[in-house]
C-alpha cells in the first residue's frame, strides 16, 4: 500500500510541476519522472509487460523525441512579457466555472474513494497474473487486425513527420530535365 | 490494498492535470506534454480495469494507446517545428492570422 | 519487514559483490585495453606502475581524482551534474537482471541453492532493453547542458546514433527470444544446457549466427565504441558530449561506457553463448566459464577499436538505418519460420 502512495504521490507532484516549469526542458525530464512511477503503479498490477513497454516507448523513444525538438528549436521560455495582459482563463467568467467544476470533482473524487468497499470499486480479484505470452497471442489473434492496422499507421505517422518538418528545398525538378 | 477506486482516482487527478496543462500553458510543447500526460492517465486506467476484471485486454489497449500517443506526438512535434521556422515563436496566441 | 534469512543476507552479499565486481572489471578494462592497444601496435604500453602496470588504472583514478571539477558559467547547473549520474546509474542498473551463475548453495551454507543473480524478473530480457533507452539521457543531457558547441554536437549525434541502433538491438534480442522461448534470461540460458552429439554445445551462437553478429554490431553503436565512436572521435569533435567535463563526473562518463561494454558482453554471452554453461566444472562453478566468456567478448571489442578505422557520422547512419535494419527484420522472419516449422 505504501508503494502504491509513493508512486502516486511522485506521479502526480511530476506531472504537476511538468505544467509548472517555465523551462521545457524541465518540463520533459519531469514528465519522465512521472512516466517512471505510472511504470511503477503497473508492476504493482500485475503488468510487467506494460511497465517496461512504458519504459522503453515512452521514457525511452517519445520523451527523447520532445528532447530533440526542444533543443532543436532553442525553445525560449515563456515569455513573461506577453503574460502582463491579463491571461484569457483568468477572467472573473472562467474563474467562476472553472471552481465549480473543480469542487464537482473533488466532491466526486471523494465519494468514489468512500464507496470503495462496494461491488463496483472493490479490491481486486485474487491475482490473475497475465503473462506476456498470453497477451502475445491475443494480439495476434483476437487483436490481429488492429494490430496490422498499427503498424500502417506508424508508417504513416513516420512519412507525414518527414515530410512536414522537412525545409522548403526548391524545385523538385531539376531544370533542364 | 489499494483498491480498484485508488487506482481511478489517481488517474482522474492526472488526466484533470493534463487537461488543465492544454488550458494553461501558452507554449506549444508544453501543450503536447500535457496531452502525453492524460493518455497516460487513460493507460493506467485501462490498466486497473483489466486487473479488476481478470482479462488481458486491459494491456492489449495499452499498447495500442502507446502506439497511437507515439505517431501523434511524432507528428505533432512535426508540426510544431514547421510552425516555429514560420514564425519563430512557440506561443500559440501569435498563431492567430485565420482569426475574425 | 521480512526475516532476516541467511538467503536475505546471501542476497546482500550478492548485490554488493556484483558492483564491486562492476567497478573492478571497469578499472581491469582500462588495463586491458591499454596494454592490449600497446601490443596491437607493436609497443610495451603502461609498464611501470606495479607489476606490469597493473596498478596503471588506479593511478588514473587518483589523478582523476585530484584534478579541478570545473563547470562552464553558463551551463546548467543541475543537468551538468545529473548527467553523468543518470549514465552510470543506467550502466550499473542493467547488470542486475544478468544471471552470472547456475544453482549454488554457496559452499553449503546456504539450505537450498540460489541463482547468482541480483533480480530474477521474468521480463528480464526487456528490462535490459529499457535501461539501455534510458540511458540515452546521461548523454543527450550531458551535451546540452555544457552549452558548447561540440559538446551539443557530440550529444545530439551520439544519441541519433544510439536510438537508431536500438531497433536493431531489439530485433536480434526477438530473434534470439523466438528461440529461446521465454523472456526470462535464467531460461534462455538453461536452454542452452548439453550438446549436440556430446561435442558441439547447444549454444543459441550456432542456432542464430547472424542474430549473433546483429547484436554485438549494434551493441558496439549503442556503448559508442569503435568504429561507431564517431561522437566522442578526438580528432573531430575535441572529446564530443564530455567536452566540457573533468574530474570525477569525466571519469563516471568513461565508468558508465566500460561498465556498458561489460553488460553488452555479459547478456550476449548469456544469450548466444551459453551463459555459464560449459565442461569440467560443476554448475556451481559456471561463474568461471561466464567470466571466461564475457573476457573473450571484451577482448573482441578492444581488438575491433584498434583495428577499425571509424566510420563517418552518416555512414555511420547509413548502416544503421539502411543495412543493419532490415538484415536484422530477415534475420527474425527467417527465425520465426525457422521455429514454425521445426517446432519450436
Amino acid at each position: 500500500m505504501t508503494l502504491f502512495y509513493v508512486f502516486a504521490v511522485v506521479a502526480v507532484l511530476a506531472s504537476m510541476l511538468v505544467i509548472a516549469q517555465r523551462n521545457p526542458i524541465y518540463s520533459v525530464l519531469l514528465l519522465i519522472l512521472s512516466f517512471g512511477a505510472l511504470s511503477g503503479l503497473y508492476v504493482l498490477l500485475d503488468a510487467p509487460f506494460v511497465a517496461v513497454t512504458q519504459i522503453v516507448v515512452y521514457a525511452g523513444a517519445i520523451m527523447v523525441l520532445f528532447l530533440f525538438v526542444v533543443m532543436l528549436l532553442n525553445a525560449p521560455h515563456e515569455d513573461t512579457e506577453l503574460d502582463e495582459h491579463v491571461h484569457p482563463l483568468r477572467r472573473p467568467g472562467p474563474m467562476r466555472v472553472g471552481a465549480v467544476l473543480a469542487v464537482a470533482l473533488i466532491v466526486e473524487l471523494g465519494w468514489a474513494l468512500t464507496r470503495a468497499g462496494s461491488q463496483a470499486g472493490g479490491d481486486f480479484p485474487a491475482a490473475a497474473v497475465s503473462s506476456v505470452r498470453a497477451i502475445g497471442r491475443s494480439l495476434f489473434t483476437a487483436y490481429a487486425f488492429p494490430f496490422e492496422v498499427t503498424s500502417v499507421l506508424i508508417l504513416v505517422a513516420m512519412v507525414g513527420a518527414v515530410v512536414l518538418a522537412r525545409r522548403d528545398s526548391g524545385p523538385s525538378v531539376p531544370p533542364g530535365a | 490494498m489499494p483498491t480498484l477506486a485508488h487506482y481511478l482516482v489517481l488517474s482522474a487527478v492526472l488526466f484533470c492535470i493534463g487537461t488543465a496543462g492544454v488550458f494553461v500553458r501558452r507554449n506549444l510543447i508544453t501543450i503536447l506534454l500535457s496531452i502525453e500526460i492524460m493518455l497516460n492517465a487513460v493507460n493506467l486506467s485501462f490498466v486497473a480495469f483489466g486487473r479488476a476484471f481478470g482479462s488481458a485486454d486491459g494491456q492489449i489497449i495499452v499498447f495500442f494507446v502507446m502506439t497511437v500517443a507515439a505517431a501523434e506526438a511524432a507528428v505533432g512535434l512535426a508540426i510544431v517545428i514547421g510552425l516555429f521556422r514560420h514564425r519563430e515563436s512557440l506561443n500559440p496566441d501569435t498563431f492567430t492570422s485565420l482569426k475574425w | 519487514m521480512p526475516a532476516i534469512t541467511p538467503l536475505l543476507i546471501a542476497q546482500l552479499v550478492i548485490i554488493v559483490v556484483v558492483f564491486h565486481a562492476l567497478l573492478l572489471s571497469a578499472a581491469a578494462m582500462v588495463w586491458v585495453e591499454r596494454r592490449l592497444a600497446a601490443a596491437l601496435q607493436q609497443r610495451l604500453g603502461p609498464i611501470r606502475v606495479g607489476w606490469q602496470g597493473l596498478l596503471q588504472p588506479f593511478a588514473d583514478v587518483i589523478k582523476l581524482m585530484f584534478k579541478e571539477e570545473l563547470r562552464p558559467k553558463a551551463a546548467d547547473a543541475l543537468l551538468f551534474a545529473l548527467a553523468p549520474v543518470i549514465s552510470a546509474t543506467c550502466a550499473f542498473a542493467a547488470f542486475a537482471v544478468v544471471p552470472f551463475g547456475g544453482e549454488t548453495t554457496l559452499f553449503g551454507l546456504l539450505p537450498e541453492g540460489m541463482r547468482l543473480q541480483v533480480a530474477d524478473v521474468n521480463v528480464a530480457a526487456l528490462v535490459i532493453f529499457a535501461i539501455a533507452s534510458m540511458s540515452v539521457y546521461g548523454i543527450v543531457l550531458a551535451g546540452w547542458s555544457s552549452n558548447s558547441k561540440y559538446s551539443l554536437i557530440g550529444g545530439l549525434r551520439s544519441s541519433a546514433q544510439m536510438i537508431s541502433y536500438e531497433l536493431s538491438y531489439g530485433m536480434a534480442l526477438v530473434s534470439v527470444l523466438l528461440v529461446g522461448n521465454s523472456l526470462s534470461l535464467t531460461d534462455i540460458v538453461n536452454g542452452q544446457a548439453g550438446a549436440w552429439f556430446g561435442v558441439i554445445p547447444k549454444w543459441f551462437v550456432f542456432l542464430q549466427p547472424l542474430g549473433f553478429l546483429i547484436y554485438m554490431t549494434a551493441g558496439v553503436a549503442e556503448t559508442n565504441r569503435a568504429p561507431f565512436d564517431f561522437p566522442e572521435a578526438e580528432q573531430e569533435l575535441v572529446a564530443g558530449y564530455h567536452t566540457e567535463y573533468s574530474s570525477m563526473s569525466f571519469a563516471m562518463f568513461f565508468l558508465a561506457e566500460y561498465v556498458n561494454m561489460v553488460t553488452v558482453s555479459a547478456v550476449a554471452t548469456d544469450l548466444f553463448l551459453g551463459g555459464w554453461h560449459g565442461p569440467f566444472l560443476p554448475a556451481s562453478l559456471g561463474w568461471i566459464w561466464f567470466l571466461l566468456k564475457v573476457g573473450a567478448l571484451l577482448f573482441f571489442y578492444v581488438w575491433m577499436r584498434w583495428t577499425l578505422p571509424r566510420y563517418r557520422y552518416d555512414q555511420l547512419m547509413k548502416f544503421g538505418w539502411k543495412v543493419l535494419l532490415p538484415v536484422s527484420v530477415v534475420n527474425l522472419l527467417v527465425t520465426a519460420a525457422g521455429v514454425l516449422y521445426f517446432g519450436g
